[in-house]
């Protein structure tokens, strides 16, 4: 009996031992979790003291990153006292000469960055201060833009992300929203219209109504942190990033040497900048839209050539809508258009291709283009010709046999009468 | 030029003895009465099947079966060669007309029971002609390999895949393996265009010899005439001449559709491709496809599927053995029983097919 009491009080006691460890186990890992929230987001949220653009989706809040990590102070603490400290290192808000700093503290850290995205950038704040906007801020100007004009302060989403202020299809309007500021533009001395040229412009209509994210928006253009208006020589590089072919023939004319000479802007000087529209035949020759009788006048060299390009490009265009013309004519009828459709895709080529010979200045090299356009073009012609021509020949030949047939049965009815009656 | 065909007649008759095809000729007679115009429709059918057999030769000139070949020769045949939109499109129409018309033979044949005794292998031997339109139709749809062929042709290999124990097997030997590929091509092509031809012709010589041997079947009302109110026409020249005036419409008809509304060659056929929009049988299948959608997936505790294709079979073999069922004349009843299961079986087939339009 004596033994027995004496196992249940050993059973009993290394039963509370256990149960009491697990237990302790238990707060322990409680305390470490309250260790991790974010105390200063939590006493600002009950206060309802959020900053004002704060968002959820913020990309900082999603990398697990607390507010401290850019303010300082002692996000484990839930004593305002000891969190928001400058002994903890607390910054608050900093002030906005700081802010490209405050920022590159980890976005010009490669080491830390890279935890994140390895293949991430981190010059951004070298580059920025090579930007008017940089260099301005460095002068004590405070009306320029630094990281937060465009990225927001507690928004902050990746570009290609399309709810982010940095987005392709939403840089233009974060731009504007300085860049069209007329009050605050003034001071620069800048225009305000950026924005409505760009939006017509044939870039704006291709990225902001046709959603294609492959035109360029202004970064594409101006650069994004180092941004600055392209000067007289970088134009055509700016331009040539896209447009290679154009700047290449371009470059290699004694046009744009006379273009430096004159202090012409490369291609803005023809097709414009921020309202640049999509190119048409009219721009060469002679007539009143003719931007090279800007400069040349009749008897001149250039007024010459020009008129020789326009004729070359004409000509082309003329007989590729000729053809086109005929294409649509045997698709719609139903006939073999095949064949056809390849011939114009090589003159369309071919037409394009001179277009972009145009920068040049080559007669001879326009014109060779255009020929080889225009052989095409008359081949797919000919081509549509054949099968509206054969189009017609089936309806004829049916109208055809469908005659000798009637008559044929005319004849074949009569015969049966004939029998008919002289069987009766 | 009369006198030279009449030597050669008697060239041939000296030697073979043409009495029995004169006698023919010149005694077959053909009753003339207010249902004649149903005895055409069998010479119509005839007629595109000769249409069938000469465009199917043409074509053969030009068509390559092959996954690789098969689209692009019918693609060839109709924008390069010569006529080959014609032919091509003449051959697809004709193909159509030939089930609608040969449809039209059996139940004018099935209405005024011409079926009967001692007409029944002629009609056993017809309806095995119109089975074997039908896999005619079902193995040329997909020569062109197009994709709306392509996913018809699976669904309706699927189809037979439910029959239980032959159903598996019989799916792959038509497949040609477990899935509709370039093989399957190859089997539908020597199908379409070697073995089907083959049996056809036989049970058609079968079909013509029979009738010719036993004459034109008389309606009721016309046997029951006095014999000199009964009227005849003689079948040479004045049937025969009366036959070829309808061929002609017919046949101008045929170039009428071929030119004006071809059939389209669609996208070729793309195995990996997700299956087109509209993907149906050709219409003379649609009855019975309509039918299979619409049976819920269990019936008791058979496949819905599988109930209805046991169905079609089995009511298409009792349908073929229509002359050997006999059912008591009701001479109370306005209609006769077997008349009104006819008539409802028109229905229905003209019902579903236009409801699997609609829907």
């Amino acid at each position: 009996m004596g033994k027995r009491i004496y196992y249940l009080l050993l059973f009993t006691l290394s039963a509370s031992f256990l149960f009491g460890f697990i237990l302790s186990e238990k707060e322990d890992k409680k305390t470490d979790q309250t260790q991790k929230v974010d105390q200063c987001y939590v006493c600002h949220k009950e206060i309802e003291n959020l900053p004002k653009d704060f968002s959820e989706i913020d990309v900082h809040k999603h990398a697990n990153l607390s507010c401290a990590s850019c303010h300082g102070g002692d996000p484990n603490s839930d004593d305002q006292e000891i969190a928001m400290s400058p002994s903890k290192g607390f910054i608050g808000i900093p002030k906005r000469k700081d802010i490209p700093k405050f920022c590159g503290k980890c976005h010009s850290n490669i080491d830390f960055m890279r935890v994140y995205q390895p293949r991430i950038v981190t010059d951004q704040v070298a580059q920025y201060y090579t930007s008017v906007h940089g260099k301005k801020l460095l002068t004590g100007d405070e009306n320029v833009a630094e990281c937060s004009s465009c990225h927001t302060a507690h928004s902050i989403l990746p570009a290609k992300d399309p709810r982010s202020s940095v987005y392709a299809l939403n840089v233009p309007n974060t731009c504007n929203k300085c860049h069209g500021n007329s009050t605050l533009m003034e001071k620069y001395s800048l225009p305000v219209n950026q924005s409505e040229e760009y939006s017509k412009s044939v870039h704006g209509i291709a990225l902001l109504k046709n959603k294609d994210l492959g035109a360029p928006a202004c970064n594409d253009c101006h650069g994004n942190h180092g941004a600055t208006p392209p000067g007289l020589v970088s134009v055509s590089h700016v331009c040539g990033t896209c447009h290679l072919s154009n700047m290449e023939y371009f470059n290699s004319t004694k046009m744009s040497k006379a273009f430096e000479e004159q202090d012409f802007h490369g291609c803005e000087q023809c097709h414009g900048n921020h309202g640049v529209q999509k190119p048409n035949d009219e721009m060469v020759g002679v007539g009143k839209e003719s931007k090279c009788i800007d400069c040349h006048t009749e008897g001149d060299e250039g007024y010459a050539v020009s008129k020789k390009l326009y004729s070359s490009l004409t000509s082309l265009k003329n007989k590729f809508d000729a053809a086109n013309q005929k294409y649509l004519e045997v698709k719609q009828k139903g006939m073999n258009d095949v064949e056809i459709g390849f011939q114009l895709q090589d003159a369309k080529q071919a037409l394009i291709q001179s277009r972009t010979l145009i920068h040049t200045f080559d007669t001879t090299k326009v014109g060779l283009k255009a020929k080889e356009g225009v052989d095409i073009a008359n081949k797919a012609s000919l081509l549509a010709q054949e099968e509206i021509d054969e189009y017609y020949t089936r309806r004829n030949g049916f109208a055809i046999a469908t005659l000798a047939f009637l008559v044929f049965i005319i004849a074949l009815y009569f015969k049966i009468k004939d029998k008919e009656k002289k069987a009766s | 030029m009369k006198n030279f065909g009449n030597k050669i007649i008697s060239w041939i008759d000296e030697r073979y003895d043409l009495s029995p095809v004169r006698n023919l000729l010149e005694h077959k007679k053909v009753p003339a009465h207010r249902h004649s115009v149903w005895y055409y429709m069998g010479g119509v059918t005839l007629f595109l099947f000769l249409v069938q057999l000469l465009t199917g030769i043409l074509l053969l000139l030009y068509y390559r079966p092959g996954e690789d070949s098969a689209y692009e020769s019918v693609r060839f045949i109709v924008t390069e060669v010569k006529f080959g939109w014609l032919i091509r499109n003449v051959h697809n129409w004709s193909a159509n007309l030939l089930v609608f018309f040969a449809f039209v033979h059996m139940f004018s044949v099935f209405f005024s029971k011409a079926y009967k005794k001692p007409r029944e292998l002629t009609w056993v031997t017809g309806f095995i002609i119109l089975v074997f339109s039908l896999a005619f139709g079902f193995s040329g749809y997909l020569l062109p390999w197009n994709e709306l062929a392509f996913f018809a042709t699976k669904v309706g290999t699927d189809i037979v895949g439910v029959v239980p124990i032959i159903g598996e097997p019989l799916k792959i030997l038509l497949r040609g393996g477990e899935d509709v590929t370039g093989a399957t091509l190859s089997r539908f092509f020597g199908i379409h265009v070697a073995i089907l031809p083959a049996i056809f012709t036989v049970f058609l010589v079968l079909h013509l010899l029979f009738i010719q041997q036993q004459g034109m079947h008389e309606p009721e009302h016309f046997k029951n005439l006095p014999e000199e109110k009964k009227k005849y026409i003689p079948f040479f020249p004045d049937f025969a001449l009366k036959d070829l005036l309808l061929w002609v419409v017919v046949f101008n008809i045929l170039i009428f559709l071929a030119l004006y509304f071809p059939w389209e060659l669609g996208n070729k056929a793309e195995a990996f491709a997700s299956a087109p929009e509209g993907i149906r049988p050709e219409w003379y299948f649609m009855f019975m496809f309509q039918s299979l959608k619409l049976l819920p997936a269990h019936i008791l505790f058979i496949e819905g599927e599988l109930l209805g294709v046991l169905f079609f079979g089995v009511a298409g073999f009792v349908w073929m053995l229509v002359p050997y069922i006999k059912i008591k004349h009701r001479p109370n009843w306005k209609i006769q029983p077997l008349t009104l299961v006819g008539i409802l079986i028109v229905l229905f087939i003209v019902i579903m097919t236009i409801v699997g339009y609609l829907l």
